[in-house]
């Protein structure tokens, strides 16, 4: 069987736009898919769950939302770590005043806050441009750590100034909480992540995703075409935004447990899942997936080469860590501006035609 | 009632101090954004890595001592002299010269035609990649920058404001230098783009890069020239910086201040860049002393305090609403 369309016949139109036209590729993604949900949750153990699946799991949904504002709209955003914040105080909040309400529903709750939120702060976009507006997007970073520091009703008064997750259970698993399982963690993120995404992808590819990308590619003309563009912006705001709080409450509450703003949400992650969306490809689905998991990957590969393997100590390895990261953004943008995911698309034009090129 | 006026106006001058001082990374970002179009994150890095390869240099301290250590097992930290402080600046502007260099060879050469979105992003790794390179060849420790600059209080100014209003302001004597510093940089600039050859090649680029290779500019040259006057200008925001709050990471992280600075005052406006710097100084100080004051939680029942790390932010975000361009800015025309 080659990788390519001839023998495999589309009969009705559903057929004919799937996601994956090609069998092959079509396959691949149902194994992916029969490997992530019935193989790994009975192999998984907690320094797999907690250093590498569910981290990236996370930072794929995050991810996925800049994606969308940044390589979908145009809009550059560095305000990611601001909305996730707003995201986990809204499943803070949400968790400690209706013990009773599903996780899954607090999740998705603090995700449409994170969108009111996002939307707020992307009123401006419609004056704003360009790097104007990435400097703009700061001032939603610096405000909201600011505010969820400075007032203590969004940590419920706690003399730390933290707030951390009480236990919740879905199906009788704990997914919250400090007794939680790896494999109930894992798979109440992997079922959000395949969720979302295949919002995202089917978003991108309508209407809506296809006026998202004639603002990005020239606003102007785009409005003379009748894309109006406060609402393709602002629905690409709250989008993004959506994506990005679920990301910060799953981050908070099935991840880390407890949080302080400051560090958990620092501008340091806006950059963060910026670098992901470069590296894996802006305006792909594929290369947000892929941005992240290399970016998860990197750090645990490097500290256990540097640190566990050759000895070295662990500052040292953390700066050593910066300067690969940077040499290889630079690399990418020199060598490949639209990321690991073009490299793919380019692979399998020409898989496409292999072995017969002409 | 007068004595909070006259702490308000104490807060107002320090605030224009330290504006000045958010002044001197701007410029650096305003000099690259006109010749290059290029939005230099990496001008706070450059602060960081110049004030560290100085105090490096000065101290003898040998690059790379800690990976050399790691990899080969030995022990070395120092060569064991001291340099002048004279000396050791030029030597640290050789440094910056060279990295120009560098950066215009390796990485804008291949970058040239990019949208400007990625040579953003370029900048942000390059931003990285120099603070790793950085703390690795000269140790992430805090150093102190010792070159005979005087700080604290300044007496004259103390005693004079003492005389006349019964209460003595506190200005830093370093802040004032930095005041000064900046003023002749300014200057500097402005003579140097004005009148000599290459400053006016400069200005030709930033006009109209196409206009400017056809009468026979060489772009390249030109970019290498800009990157070292922004490593310049880089090194003396590090040296001010880093004396008055030590060689540290934490210097980088002025990128982030000069930013809403630059669009306050607009990108392509060194006055635009120097004025911006004081609205912000002056307005986060007077913010601040505002809103932590006993009077404002009387009147609306709550104060607020490190309002620094945000006012500046939203005041140029409700600024840009008005004026997307900034201050100064070239006005911005859009044509499909």
């Amino acid at each position: 069987m080659f990788y390519r369309e001839a023998g495999d016949y589309k009969t009705t139109y559903a057929e004919d736009s799937q996601t994956f036209p090609l069998k092959l590729d079509r396959y691949a993604y149902y194994t992916l898919l029969a490997v992530a949900f019935l193989v790994v949750p009975f192999v998984i153990n907690d320094y797999w769950a907690s250093a590498v699946l569910i981290p990236f799991l996370i930072w794929s949904i995050a991810s996925l939302g800049l994606n969308i504002l940044t390589g979908y709209c145009g809009q550059v955003s560095l305000g990611t770590g601001g909305f996730m914040a707003v995201g986990a105080y809204a499943a803070y909040k949400l968790m400690t005043s209706f013990p009773d309400l599903n996780i899954m529903i607090i999740v998705l709750l603090s995700g449409a806050i994170t969108a009111a939120v996002g939307v707020l702060f992307g009123l401006p976009s419609l004056r704003i441009k360009g790097f104007y507006l990435a400097v703009a997007t700061l001032a939603a970073q610096f405000f909201l750590v600011w505010l969820f520091n400075k007032f203590e009703w969004f940590y419920n008064y706690s003399a730390s100034g933290q707030i951390s997750a009480p236990t919740r259970e879905m199906f009788g698993y704990e997914v919250t909480g400090p007794s939680a399982s790896a494999p109930a963690k894992y798979m109440f993120c992997l079922v959000l992540v395949l969720g979302l995404a295949w919002v995202a992808r089917n978003l991108t590819r309508g209407r809506i995703g296809r006026s998202w990308m004639a603002i990005r590619d020239m606003d102007i003309a785009a409005e003379i075409i009748g894309v109006n563009p406060l609402k393709t912006k602002l629905t690409a705001f709250a989008v993004s935004s959506f994506f990005i709080g679920v990301a910060g409450a799953l981050f908070f509450a099935v991840y880390l447990g407890a949080v302080e703003v400051g560090e958990a949400f620092g501008i340091q992650k806006s950059f963060l899942v910026l670098f992901m969306i470069i590296i894996g490809g802006l305006g792909s689905i594929l290369g947000s997936f892929i941005g992240a998991a290399f970016l998860v990957l990197l750090p645990v590969l490097l500290k256990n080469i540097m640190a566990g393997a050759l000895g070295w100590p662990i500052d040292l390895a953390a700066h050593i860590e910066l300067v690969i990261i940077g040499f290889l953004i630079m690399l990418t943008l020199v060598l490949e501006p639209h990321g690991v995911a073009q490299l793919w698309r380019v692979a399998k034009q020409k898989l496409r035609l292999w072995p017969f090129p002409h | 009632m007068m004595d909070q006026f006259l702490y308000g106006t104490e807060a107002a001058i320090n605030g224009l101090m330290t504006g000045v001082m958010y002044s001197l990374v701007a410029l650096g970002f305003v000099l690259i954004f006109k010749a290059s179009g290029i939005f230099n994150y990496a001008q706070g890095v450059m602060a960081l890595f110049g004030a560290l390869t100085l105090v490096g240099i000065q101290e003898g301290q040998v690059p790379f001592a800690g990976l050399i250590n790691a990899i080969f097992g030995t022990n070395i930290q120092k060569f064991g002299w001291e340099l002048p402080a004279v000396a050791a600046i030029i030597l640290t502007i050789g440094v910056m010269i060279l990295f120009a260099w560098l950066v215009e060879r390796l990485l804008l050469k291949h970058l040239v035609n990019q949208e400007p979105i990625i040579l953003f992003m370029a900048t942000i790794g390059l931003a990285y990649f120099m603070e790793g390179v950085g703390d690795l060849m000269w140790g992430s420790d805090i150093k102190t920058l010792n070159l005979g600059l005087t700080q604290g209080l300044n007496e004259t100014i103390d005693a004079a404001t003492y005389d006349w209003f019964g209460y003595g302001f506190y200005i830093d004597n370093l802040d004032i230098t930095a005041a000064i510093i900046a003023i002749i940089l300014v200057v500097a600039l402005t003579i140097f783009s004005q009148y000599s050859t290459t400053g006016r090649a400069l200005r030709a680029v930033a006009d109209d890069h196409q206009a400017a290779l056809s009468v026979g500019i060489s772009l390249r040259f030109i970019w290498v020239v800009v990157w070292a006057i922004a490593g310049f200008i880089a090194l003396v925001a590090g040296v001010m910086w880093g004396a008055k709050s030590g060689v540290q990471f934490s210097l980088s992280l002025i990128t982030l201040k000069a930013l809403p600075v630059l669009m306050l005052g607009g990108f392509t406006s060194i006055p635009g860049a120097i004025i911006g710097g004081m609205i912000i100084g002056v307005g986060e100080k007077l913010f601040e002393f505002i809103v932590s004051s006993s009077w404002f939680g009387d009147f609306f029942g709550f104060t607020m305090n490190a309002t620094e790390n945000w006012f500046a932010y939203v005041l140029a975000l409700i600024f840009l609403v008005f004026r997307p361009q900034g201050l100064f800015g070239d006005k911005i025309i859009e044509r499909v």
